[in-house]
């Protein structure tokens, strides 16, 4: 199932976020979205996901989701966004009852999803007990009990120590080798984009437009740290955003 | 800054421990200091009655509104006047509060209801219960009817107004969370707007309950022969202070009781807070 936005343009009352972006979003591949802070990205996300509609244009699926996907556009919040009176395992069948998804059935997914994500020792701890880089893992292991077509984080690594994220980013990358998802993934980090995105689309500052569609061919497990290859596109990227940010500071001197 | 003489003049003074500043806003179980206070008080009450700086028409003796008390439970007066009053307090309460929850729920889930309701309950809740009693004994007649009703439409608004705002304050990211999942609007409202908003309405309902008791009183207080409303009215008439007294230990420790068991509840259903 692939997901294209045609010309998509967005107001908040007067200020305009948003300025005709169209992209395609291919099955099975990785496109992370950089650019400036406040320059939509989040919104942009949420459009694909459904949450708010855009002012213009429109955000398309192409085909149908695959068989099995209980719930096709699935987040992965910054916030993480678990019940706090739920236990871990409570928080993964929070998702699956809806789809009337109990007992053992359930219990085989709930297994599944924690043991792909290393927490099945923890099934049974509330939010409260668990630190930053478990709480990250039990959103990414609920969004996979749904077995989504397409993934849309929001900077779902942000939060987190530099170390907890390079192994989640770790346990993204053997997520993918396993059974590639498409992901839409926001981050500022250009690391993380730079290690996980097949395409990398760069947004302008506010008003956000497409700057630049960067796209890595290295095989996302092939990529290392100091890769030539990677390097050369990390500091790519790095110019494009240093430009948007001093454009941005600019603009702010002289109005 | 590490060169400068201020500073190499402090290092004489060599390592100090960093003061500790990070104690207290963490409310802790502390319970025998309640205890304490409640002692220390009866006793200076005890000592003052005995020595005569305080004049026997101002406070009883504790000792003897201790007596009465006995008296009260040995004559087996005391079941009488506490089983109507509990039956009024937990019928009143439990229909004021169960309507008030369900009402202040809608009204945070529905704008109409909200637009429509949040005006009346505003009006509503300034008014003295207590000034309607006569109405509602000729709505409800002067038997438990008006006294249900009263204890009723007293906690009935406090609970919609906690109940609301509790509602109001559901994390509205885990809202979207339910949503982006494809929860239907039921499920969302059971298990993520429901419990998210229990911390509110238990400590409305403490407010509510306390209200409860203070009506039930009042309630009493107008053709009732039995129930402690109606032993603490006689008494006053009478100047009987330990009576009075009596009376009021009683409604305080219902007060305790009733605060105590909403503590247990919320340590019970509200574990998971931080
Ligand atoms: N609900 C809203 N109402 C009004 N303005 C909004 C709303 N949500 C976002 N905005 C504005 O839209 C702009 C884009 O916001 P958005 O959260 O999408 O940015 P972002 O690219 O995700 O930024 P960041 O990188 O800091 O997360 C911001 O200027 C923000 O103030
Ligand atoms: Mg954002």
């Amino acid at each position: 199932m692939d997901i294209r936005l045609e010309s998509v343009s967005h107001h908040y009352g007067e200020t305009e976020v948003l300025r005709d972006i169209s992209l395609d979003i291919p099955a099975g591949q990785i496109v992370c979205l950089v650019g400036p802070s406040g320059c939509g990205k989040s919104t942009l996300l949420r459009f694909i996901g459904g949450l708010e509609r855009p002012s213009s244009g429109r955000v398309l699926q192409l085909g149908e989701a695959p068989e099995g996907c209980l719930n096709p556009l699935t987040f992965v919040f910054q916030d993480f966004a678990l019940l706090p009176w739920r236990s871990v395992c409570g928080n993964v069948s929070l998702v699956l009852e809806d789809h009337g998804i109990r007992g053992n059935r359930a219990k085989a997914i709930i297994e599944d999803v924690l043991t792909r994500t290393k927490l099945s020792d923890f099934a049974d701890a509330l939010p409260k007990q668990l630190s930053g880089g478990m709480k990250q893992r039990v959103a990414i292991a609920r969004a996979l009990a749904v077995n989504p077509a397409v993934m849309l984080m929001d900077e779902p690594l942000s939060a987190l120590d530099s170390q907890t994220r390079e192994l989640l980013m770790d346990d993204l990358v053997s997520l993918w080798n396993r059974q590639p998802f498409t992901a839409v993934y926001v981050t500022h980090n250009l690391a993380e984009a730079v290690r996980l995105g097949h395409t990398i689309v760069v947004l302008s500052r506010r008003p956000g437009k497409i700057r630049e569609i960067v796209t890595i061919d290295t095989p996302i497990e092939d990529r290392r740290p100091g890769d030539p290859v990677c390097q050369r596109k990390h500091d790519l990227l790095w110019d494009l955003m240093r430009e948007e940010a001093r454009a941005a500071d600019e603009e702010l001197i002289d109005g | 800054m590490a060169d400068t003489g201020l500073s190499r003049n402090t290092n004489t003074a060599g390592p100090m421990e960093v003061r500790f500043r990070g104690g207290g806003f963490a409310p802790k179980s502390r319970r025998w200091v309640g205890v304490l206070v409640f002692v220390v008080l009866i006793a200076l009450i005890q000592w003052g009655t005995e020595s005569g700086w305080i004049s026997a028409l101002t406070l009883p003796k504790p000792t003897d509104v201790l007596a009465t008390f006995g008296e009260l439970w040995q004559s087996g007066l005391l079941f009488k006047h506490l089983q109507p009053s509990l039956t009024r307090l937990a019928v009143g309460a439990a229909i004021g509060a169960s309507a008030g929850i369900a009402i202040g729920i809608l009204i945070g889930l529905f704008s109409y209801v909200r637009a429509g309701l949040v005006p009346l309950v505003a009006a509503i809740f300034p008014i003295p219960k207590i000034a309607l009693l006569p109405l509602f004994v000729i709505w409800f007649g002067i038997d438990e009817g008006s006294k249900y009703a009263l204890i009723a439409f007293g906690t009935f608004t406090p609970t919609v107004v906690a109940t609301y705002g509790a509602v109001d304050n559901v994390d509205r990211s885990l809202i979207r969370m339910g949503q982006s999942f494809g929860l239907s609007w039921l499920s969302i409202v059971r298990k993520i707007v429901l419990p998210g908003a229990m911390p509110g309405i238990l400590s409305g309902l403490r407010i509510s309950l306390a209200i409860a008791i203070i009506l039930l009183v009042a309630a009493e207080m107008l053709g009732a022969e039995y129930g402690i409303g109606a032993y603490i009215l006689e008494a006053g008439a009478l100047y009987d202070l330990e009576r009075l007294f009596a009376g009021v230990v009683i409604l305080s420790l219902l007060g305790v009781i009733v605060s105590a068991s909403i503590g247990m509840i919320e340590r019970r259903v509200l574990g998971w807070r931080t």
